[in-house]
């Protein structure tokens, strides 16, 4: 029967090589089976067509008028957003290869309730709309959110961190986000294969006796099998029919991107990930080149109208969540590249073509494009790709053989920001960040907060004389931290229970594998300044400074000479290694939600600066609301031994007990890569190369001049597009707050005379 | 017995050789080829008006560090370097140290390590026990950059405080041994930024062999806060940096598109 299937291979799989992908659900079988390596350079790659010119002006002119009137164009109020809540929407229609937006109309936010009411609410009201009373009544009386049930279950004291800011941005109010699907299932298959297969797993899941775990998955595989049915529906109203797979170039792209906007209709995660789709995208691509029915304009014309289309996705957030993730973000990461377990590279002539998207339509900081990056990667992909960077600071770099041999897979993407996660068989449940550098104080302060006083951690005896012992305060400082591990990891327990029930997501995990892999993702803020702090305290004698309530508020260190994180010097780093890895151990002892496996991220995208702002004094030298250093970057002014040192320093932190990610943002001047553009390139190839080498994990990189940002700062219209990756993700530098902007104008520059 | 005090006494006379050090870039991306570990070495005697690091002149300062305290850190950021990086030791000036420079380089050719030494050539004679010296380093010497202040010898000792005697004679001996040299001109206006001057440093350049690459370095005014923390006047007070025309200009006398060796 098998044999059989092979024979007759349906048309719009003609011209593919078969394989076990035919058989069953298998994207990574079909990549492996039909994988065009790209070995050349840019060459080839063409320039924007006249639409694509036309409609990237359009949007252009619309994102202007959206700046103008404060952020947000038109926002719905009473249409709940779902996978078919709304009509087809265009840019323009006559131009557009690749179709389909969020809502009815390019940039109008849709209505987004489930993950919570007061959120939802909050945020219409900080862009001057009002919420149609009637849902008002809907998702306060008849219908509980995410946020709701989070808020009937916390205990006092996970409400107290949070509020004091121990823990900040638990998605209890908005979506988790963080999952990677594996959209690309679309394209080859078509939905009623997906619904046939999710109807199959429905009908086996358990073996009758109807246990919690049974229950749960059975409602939601059936939720999924629901979205799928519905993901058919938005599409034929555009005039498609995903049912069946995709028969060319246009449509794969077209089904893929059907999928995308399935999950952005339904969920408002802070992170809404593309995936990996650069390889089977260019099957497709090819297999039409090669029967000569589409040009290189054509196809690159397809890339360019799909990312144009994710860089339209939006939510509206409240005040307080911009405060923390400036600049509409939404991590449409987009991961290319990468090296097969079999030892070939995944360097196609798409990936290409999706970096010259940033040529042809201008910088932009959506979709989030991260290099899976491998020093055995085709050198001309890898000048190309340092090119892009030097003229757009918008592309981030990770270790992909890291992350191949952690994970186990080469069939991964990137979830957010930083974290890897396996496409077809594993998801993440985010859990935002835990202050260590506020945890220092708190052990110095016996858990009162630093900067109200109150009483928020455990009632532990305070360090009570002049100097701070060592000895002492490590005790009090592994005692807190106990405490920070429980009531963090409970609150995210909490959260994840909650989110499932109220505001699961159908429509992305119905993109997966029924049965997963789930990581529980928690994260550390403050690295560097809790390190340091340790530091200060064990080699430079911090003496207290003490307020009239007695609680410590400011240090003095005898001897500032003491070893700092990001120079490469093992005093300092291997305190880091300690913090990272002893902290993970204590979050690790607990429960964690539906068997989730533990992991951790040392990353702060801009939440650096509310952290800071939010953090007292701390024994490192750090006044009280300066801001963090971003992720695992060593602290402001610290580094002494230049670029490399640091680099190094962040590249010890062991990536095993940080699989969530370990990032580290690059700030560079152009003359300090080169004196002209083939050295720099080449310093940039070599610099992140060496920095895999030695398993750093992550590396933003911003090429430009401080300068460049002051009188950006000064002059914001005329530098709408200049772009600037922070922890994690691109911004355009002018959506940053005033703080956000000095922050990152502070950051170490690294430049030479 | 005899031969114990022997030992004793030869490692009590053994005083190891130290290097002095005015700073380390882990980081060097335009002091030779590739990413380089720069060793900024104190001392120099030339007073280059457009000097940017008057810090380093001083002779006998700065931190004492062996060649394996270097060596041992520099092969840390070895992974850094690709094919083409390494170690430079610039300064001040490295030959005021030839001996240190010297003992570095051939530990560092012993560890298959690229070598680069930045020099303004001043210290360069003819004269034992140097000369012997400098031969065996450029053995050990995989690229040199030189920089040229001045081809006229005259304008040269009034920017720098010394004619370019030396400067000349130790070009013509690499040239002449075909040692790979990348010559570095600072473009400053009002002192190099004329256009005989340019016309007659690109002939001289045109009959040396080996030169990998010809850079015109514009003077910038970056080095004037440290004047202000030293105490010393800027000589070059109300000099502005080159135009970018300027720049080019200097670059087309220069013909520096022809030196392409670097690039291999």
């Amino acid at each position: 029967m098998k044999q059989l299937e092979k024979e007759t291979m349906p048309a719009c799989w003609e011209g593919f090589q078969p394989g076990d992908w035919m058989d069953g659900i298998n994207v990574r079988d079909f990549i492996s089976h039909n994988l065009n390596q790209y070995d050349g350079n840019e060459s080839f790659l063409a320039g924007p067509t006249a639409a694509t010119t036309t409609l990237n002006d359009q949007l252009l002119a619309l994102k202007k008028k959206e700046r103008e009137v404060g952020g947000v164009l038109e926002a719905d109020n009473n249409v709940v957003s779902s996978i078919t809540s709304h009509g087809p929407g265009y840019l323009n229609k006559d131009l557009e290869t690749i179709v389909g937006l969020q809502t009815d109309k390019p940039l109008k936010r849709a209505f987004m309730p489930e993950g919570g009411i007061r959120m939802a609410e909050d945020a219409l009201k900080a862009y001057g709309f009002e919420t149609d009373p009637e849902m008002h009544k809907i998702f306060t009386h008849y219908r509980k959110t995410h946020n709701q049930g989070v808020f009937d279950a916390y205990t006092p004291d996970m409400r107290a961190a949070r509020h004091y800011k121990i823990v900040t941005g638990l998605p209890d109010a908005y979506g988790r986000g963080r999952l990677v699907s594996d959209f690309p299932r679309i394209a080859i298959y078509g939905i009623d294969r997906l619904m046939a297969a999710k109807l199959d797993d429905w009908n086996n899941i358990g073996d009758g006796e109807m246990t919690d775990s049974v229950i749960q998955l059975r409602e939601e595989v059936n939720d999924q099998w629901k979205a799928l049915k519905q993901m058919k529906q938005m599409a034929a109203s555009y005039g498609f029919d995903i049912g069946r797979p995709a028969e060319n170039a246009q449509e794969a792209i077209q089904w893929i991107y059907f999928g995308y906007l399935a999950a952005v209709k339904t969920q408002n995660g802070a992170a809404m990930s593309v995936g990996r789709i650069d390889t089977v995208i260019d099957a497709y691509i090819q297999r039409d080149l090669n029967r000569g029915l589409i040009t290189e304009e054509q196809a690159q014309e397809y890339i360019d109208h799909l990312v144009m289309k994710l860089r339209m996705v939006r939510f509206i957030r409240t005040t307080e969540y911009n405060s923390l993730f400036s600049g509409d973000p939404i991590w449409a990461t987009l991961s290319l590249a990468g090296i097969g377990t079999d030892g070939r590279h995944h360097v196609t002539k798409t990936a290409f073509r999706f970096l010259k998207t940033l040529d042809n339509m201008g910088a932009a900081p959506e979709p989030n494009i991260t290099l899976l990056w491998d020093d055995k990667l085709p050198e001309g992909f890898k000048r190309y790709a340092t090119e892009v960077s030097i003229k757009s600071s918008t592309i981030q770099y990770e270790n992909d053989e890291l992350m191949r041999n952690e994970w186990g897979t080469d069939y991964y993407g990137i979830a957010c920001c930083v974290s890897a996660q396996p496409i077809a068989d594993g998801m993440q449940y985010f859990g935002a960040r835990a202050n260590l550098a506020k945890t220092v104080l708190y052990a110095i302060n016996g858990g009162k907060d630093e900067l109200a006083g109150a009483q928020v951690g455990p009632n532990y005896e305070p360090i009570t004389s002049e100097y701070i012992d060592y000895d002492e305060f490590m005790q009090k400082f592994d005692k807190m931290m106990d405490w920070l591990a429980d009531v963090y990891v409970n609150a995210l327990n909490t959260i994840h229970y909650m989110h499932d029930k109220y505001y699961y997501e159908a429509a992305q995990l119905a993109l997966k594998d029924t049965v997963l892999d789930r990581t529980f993702a928690t994260g550390i803020s403050g690295l560097s300044h809790a390190v340091d702090s340790i530091s200060a305290i064990k080699y430079g004698h911090v003496r207290i400074i003490r307020n009239e309530d007695g609680l410590a508020v400011d240090y003095a260190v005898d001897n500032n000479d003491f070893p700092r994180y990001g120079n490469n010097d093992d005093r300092a780093d291997d305190i880091a290694k300690w913090l990272v890895k002893t902290f993970f151990t204590k979050m690790n002892k607990h429960h964690l939600y539906r068997g989730a496996k533990l992991s951790t991220s040392v990353l702060t995208i801009t939440s650096n600066v509310v952290y800071g702002k939010n953090t007292g004094t701390t024994p490192n030298g750090r006044k009280a609301g300066e801001p963090f250093s971003p992720g695992a970057n060593p602290a402001y002014g610290a580094e002494h031994n230049g670029a490399l040192a640091s680099l190094l320093s962040t590249a010890k932190i062991p990536y095993h007990y940080a699989r969530d990610g370990i990032s580290n943002t690059f700030g560079v001047t152009p003359n300090t890569l080169g004196h002209d553009d083939e050295a720099r390139k080449d310093t940039l190839v070599n610099m992140v190369d060496g920095y895999m080498e030695n398993n750093g994990m992550h590396l933003n990189i911003n090429v430009f001049n401080k300068s460049t940002l002051i009188d950006a700062q000064k002059h914001p219209e005329e530098y709408p597009t200049l772009t600037v990756r922070v922890s994690g993700y691109c911004v355009y530098f002018a959506d940053l707050t005033k703080e956000q902007q000095d922050d990152v104008i502070a950051r170490t520059f690294f430049e030479t005379m | 017995m005899g031969n114990h005090t022997a030992t004793i006494e030869r490692v009590q006379t053994k005083k190891p050789l130290v290097g002095f050090v005015h700073s380390i870039e882990t980081f060097g991306s335009v002091d030779g080829p590739g990413i380089r570990y720069v060793v900024f070495l104190q001392g120099c005697r030339m007073r280059c008006e457009f000097c940017h690091n008057p810090d380093t002149w001083n002779i006998g300062v700065g931190d004492e560090m062996t060649v394996d305290e270097i060596l041992n850190d520099a092969i840390r950021y070895k992974a850094f370097w690709g094919k083409k990086g390494g170690i430079t030791v610039s300064g001040g000036e490295a030959l005021v140290q030839i001996d240190f420079v010297l003992a570095l380089f051939k530990k560092a050719k012993t560890m298959g390590i690229n070598t680069c030494l930045d020099t303004c050539g001043q210290p360069f004679t003819y004269k034992e026990p140097f000369f012997s010296k400098f031969a065996e380093l450029m053995k050990v010497t995989d690229v040199s950059l030189v920089d040229i202040k001045h081809i006229d010898s005259e304008q040269h000792r009034r920017l720098t405080g010394f004619n370019n005697e030396t400067v000349l004679a130790m070009i013509q001996y690499m040239s002449e041994h075909n040692y790979h040299m990348w010559i570095r001109h600072v473009l400053v206006p009002e002192r190099t930024d004329y256009d005989d001057y340019l016309r007659d440093l690109g002939h001289y350049i045109h009959t040396l062999n080996a030169i990998d690459k010809v850079e015109v370095l514009p003077y910038h005014t970056m080095g004037v806060k440290k004047y202000t923390e030293l105490g010393i006047d800027y000589p070059l007070e109300g000099i502005e940096p080159p135009s970018a025309d300027r720049v080019k200009n200097a670059e087309r006398l220069l013909d520096t598109v022809a030196y392409r060796g670097y690039a291999s």
